[in-house]
């Protein structure tokens, strides 16, 4: 049983908890992620390492409300327990382990989507430790949406925030700030981390493809173990199957089949939409004071 | 009574069972175990002991069943496996103790695996405890996986004194006897629970959610958290893919997916909260126990099923009572037969199987004559899923993170007869080490490497460890 010692909400339907966890949080590394189970009937839920507090021993997770496992793990509060967390998963971005001089020498920028923020502050983090200044764009649909501004700013060097309905900062998605970014304000990248929805990830290669820019992409494809065992996870990288609970779960963006990696995404819609159904139904019944 | 033919065992009848996940075979009463313990022989020579992977004194404990000392059978058992209800239930027994059973040349073998499952049964079902603990040594172990081989491994030690802590990357534990097999050939709640409790009652403690060479390494187990010695047992849980066209199509899945999904996530049941995704027409790849398991658990979730494998009838090598099991409940069988391609519909999704047709040739490395395609022979199978249950290797986890652990080229891990690996202080036993084979084998190798643990932590550090 895991703790969770901190718990907030940082947007509407995103909700940030530091769960105590020390084997996790001394062994983890940016990039990686870790599966929780909410209590014995729960799925097996990916959540990326968003942060880490090797003294207090926690690990810090964002979670956004889609479906209902995310559901029932942001409805605990603090002080209730996680019945597993398992991690760190997967490998480490491929700087972590990089001569510090080489990844020094490249520009890189980093791009973030909705939930996906979360995950790449503590990487923006690690390069501000590291004495490199990265530029960090944040994307959401709409203002409230945006989550981790304020911290953000602090470790990057440059912060470019857009919004699809233009209610604040760039009026425009992602993409269309790294055009203006590349296109109309001269900026030169050597690569850009692009993590975020899988759809936005794919269009961020697209464009980025064009420009001749390594794009590194944290996929979040449908997994069950996530130790190498089932091959739910498969993706296609350069025409190769790879499972990325073990060999990403970044991959070099403009190699990823993204249209066979966001079908296999939908694969379980029809029963998760049951699942949500049920779980509606459960709460109907105790509304109406029937059993228990 | 005919002594040629075994006392019948009940099962659940065909029709009812693929509507349940209860297990199919009842096993024996004490009129009944008694009765089938009789047509032993008692042979001086005893030719079934020695196609035992562990020599179980079989004539011994099916002796005391059939005087109704059945107390006395479970502790002759205890002498030589940790698992008998489990070893009872999946053994292949067919090719092992039984194949050279005396009773078989004339007539039916000895049920020799139905007996152990039988005195193991009434043993737990009796609160009979089973092996003693000696006194505590201080000695730490660590044991990696909570498979056949770790809970053997950990239990053996426990019982000499040592302080052992297994490890576990599951959220479960009992490795493939939780994930893999399923609850119709091997009830969780009634038989593999107790023996993790009974492990538990020995002192071993379990972390469960720890994965080696994530989590932590081995190397920091033994250097920072003061182990003396690490045993892995982690099995050979890495699915093998055919690489043929279309197999990232959405309905296709490892076996491996497809049982966790059901055992260890519980999927088949309403109230829990992982989903299956099962279709109409379901074609399983493969023809071990694994295939079975897989095609059976399909059916009972209400598919049509059949089986494609590439050799005939002879060459399966499932137990031969899952075949019989799966045949009864209307799984079919497309034999010599081989997918090459798997066919998408618009959407991404399985729509047919195109196979070829095979013959067999000569002999291969395995001793089975080797299936060869018949040129021109394709045809396709309209089916909605495909599950591959084509084997497993060992994950590569462990061994890329611990320095000096030497694999082979299939990526067991290499060790001496004794379960020692190429690293000072980890021994190593089960799948992991020879790839996907059985869990008596398993439970067997597990227990000399508990043996040469002992031996090799008292010659460097003594009979105690220092306080
Ligand atoms: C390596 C990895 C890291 C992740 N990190 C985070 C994170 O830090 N924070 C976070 O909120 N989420 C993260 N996710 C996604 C998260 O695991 C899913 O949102 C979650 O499993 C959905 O479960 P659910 O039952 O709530 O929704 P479901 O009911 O399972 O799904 C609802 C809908 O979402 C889609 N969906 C299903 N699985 C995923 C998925 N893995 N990713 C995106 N959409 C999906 C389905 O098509 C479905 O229609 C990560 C996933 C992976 C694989
Ligand atoms: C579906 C199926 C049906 C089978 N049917 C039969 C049968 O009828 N009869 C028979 O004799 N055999 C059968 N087998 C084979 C038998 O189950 C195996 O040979 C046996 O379980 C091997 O035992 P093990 O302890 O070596 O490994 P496993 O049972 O695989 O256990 C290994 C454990 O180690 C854990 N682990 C792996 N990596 C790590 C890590 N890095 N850190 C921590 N833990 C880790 C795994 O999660 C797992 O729990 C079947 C196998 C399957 C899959
Ligand atoms: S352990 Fe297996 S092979 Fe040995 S006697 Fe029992 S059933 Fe037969
Ligand atoms: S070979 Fe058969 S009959 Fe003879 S002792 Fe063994 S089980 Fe009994
Ligand atoms: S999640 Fe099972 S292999 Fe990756």
């Amino acid at each position: 049983m895991f703790e969770i010692v901190e718990k907030k909400f940082l947007a509407p339907n995103i909700v940030s908890m530091d769960i105590l966890a020390p084997r996790v949080a001394k062994a983890a590394k940016p990039g990686q992620f870790v599966i929780v189970v909410a209590d014995d009937k729960g799925e097996r839920v990916p959540l990326t390492i968003c942060d880490y507090d090797t003294e207090k021993g926690t690990v810090n997770i964002v979670i956004q409300t889609i479906g209902a496992s995310t559901k029932k793990i942001s409805q605990l509060e603090k002080g209730d327990y996680l019945r597993d967390f398992v991690g760190p998963l997967g490998r480490p971005s491929d700087y972590v382990n990089e001569d510090l001089e080489e990844v020094k020498k490249r520009k890189y920028l980093f791009v973030a989507g909705g939930v996906g923020t979360a995950p790449v502050y503590p990487q923006a983090r690690w390069f501000k430790e590291n004495g490199i200044d990265v530029d960090v764009i944040i994307g959401a649909k709409t203002k409230e949406l945006i989550i981790l501004e304020d911290e953000m700013r602090e470790v990057a060097g440059n912060l470019y925030v857009c919004t699809d309905d233009g209610s604040y900062g760039f009026n425009g998605m992602v993409t269309a700030m790294i055009e203006e970014l590349v296109e109309n304000q001269g900026k030169k990248y050597d690569v850009i981390v692009a993590i975020g929805p899988m759809i936005m990830m794919k269009f961020v290669c697209l464009l980025t493809k064009k420009y001749g820019i390594k794009t590194i992409v944290s996929l979040n494809p449908i997994m069950v173990d996530g130790t190498g065992m089932c091959g739910a996870c498969r993706v296609n990288v350069g025409g190769e199957t790879k499972f990325a609970c073990v060999d990403g779960p970044e991959f070099d963006g403009h190699l990823v089949d993204w249209d066979l990696a966001l079908k296999r995404l939908a694969q379980y819609k029809k029963e998760e939409e049951e699942l949500a159904k049920r779980g509606e139904e459960k709460v109907c019944t105790c509304q109406q004071g029937g059993a228990n | 009574m005919d002594m040629f033919k075994r006392v019948p065992i009940s099962v659940q009848d065909p029709k009812e069972r693929i509507k349940n996940f209860d297990e199919v075979c009842l096993g024996y009463t004490a009129e009944e175990a008694m009765a089938e313990a009789k047509r032993c022989l008692q042979c001086k020579h005893k030719p079934c002991v020695g196609n035992c992977p562990v020599e179980i004194d079989i004539p011994r404990f099916i002796k005391a069943i059939s005087d109704g000392e059945f107390e006395e059978a479970a502790h002759i058992l205890a002498e030589y496996t940790a698992l008998p209800a489990v070893c009872g239930r999946v053994c292949p027994q067919e090719t092992q103790c039984e194949q050279t059973c005396v009773r078989g040349i004339k007539g039916e073998p000895v049920s020799i695996g139905k007996l152990e499952r039988f005195a193991a049964d009434w043993a737990r079902e009796n609160n009979i405890k089973v092996g003693k603990t000696k006194e505590k040594n201080g000695f730490k172990v660590a044991v990696i996986g909570s498979g056949p081989a770790g809970i053997t491994c950990a239990g053996d030690l426990a019982k000499e004194g040592y302080d052992v802590t297994i490890f576990e990357a599951l959220h479960e534990p009992g490795g493939v006897l939780v994930y893999g097999i399923p609850e119709f050939r091997l009830p969780k709640e009634k038989v593999v629970k107790p023996e993790i409790e009974n492990l538990k009652r020995l002192g071993v403690k379990i972390e469960t959610d720890v994965v080696i060479g994530r989590t932590v390494t081995i190397d920091s187990l033994l250097n920072d958290e003061g182990y003396h010695a690490v045993f892995i047992g982690s099995g050979a849980g890495l699915p093998k893919f055919m690489g043929i066209p279309g197999e990232n199509l959405n309905g296709v899945f490892s076996a491996n997916e497809f049982l966790t999904r059901n055992n260890l996530m519980k999927a088949y049941r309403e109230d829990y909260d992982t989903p299956i995704k099962v279709g109409q027409k379901v074609a399983v790849v493969g023809g071990g126990n694994v295939a079975m398991d897989a095609a059976r658990t399909a059916l009972r979730l209400g598919a049509d099923v059949t089986i494609v494998y590439r050799r005939t009838e002879k060459e399966l090598p499932a137990r031969v009572e899952e075949v019989h099991h799966a045949k009864e409940e209307g799984v079919k069988f497309e034999m010599l037969t081989n997918p090459v391609e798997i066919i998408g519909n618009e959407n991404g999704w399985v729509k047919a199987i195109k196979c070829i047709r095979m013959e067999l040739g000569e002999p291969d490395e395995s001793g089975r004559r080797r299936p060869i395609p018949i040129e021109g022979s394709e045809f396709e199978m309209e089916v909605d899923t495909v599950i591959m249950a084509l084997g497993t290797s060992p994950n590569p986890l462990i061994a890329s993170t611990t320095k000096g652990l030497e694999v082979d080229k299939r990526g067991c891990i290499i060790t001496d007869e004794n379960g020692q690996t190429t690293r000072e202080g980890v021994f190593a036993g089960g799948d992991v080490v020879t790839g996907s084979a059985t869990v008596i084998l398993a439970m067997g190798a597990a227990r000399k490497a508990a043996a040469s643990i002992d031996k090799y932590i008292k010659e460097k550090y003594g009979q105690k460890a220092k306080a």
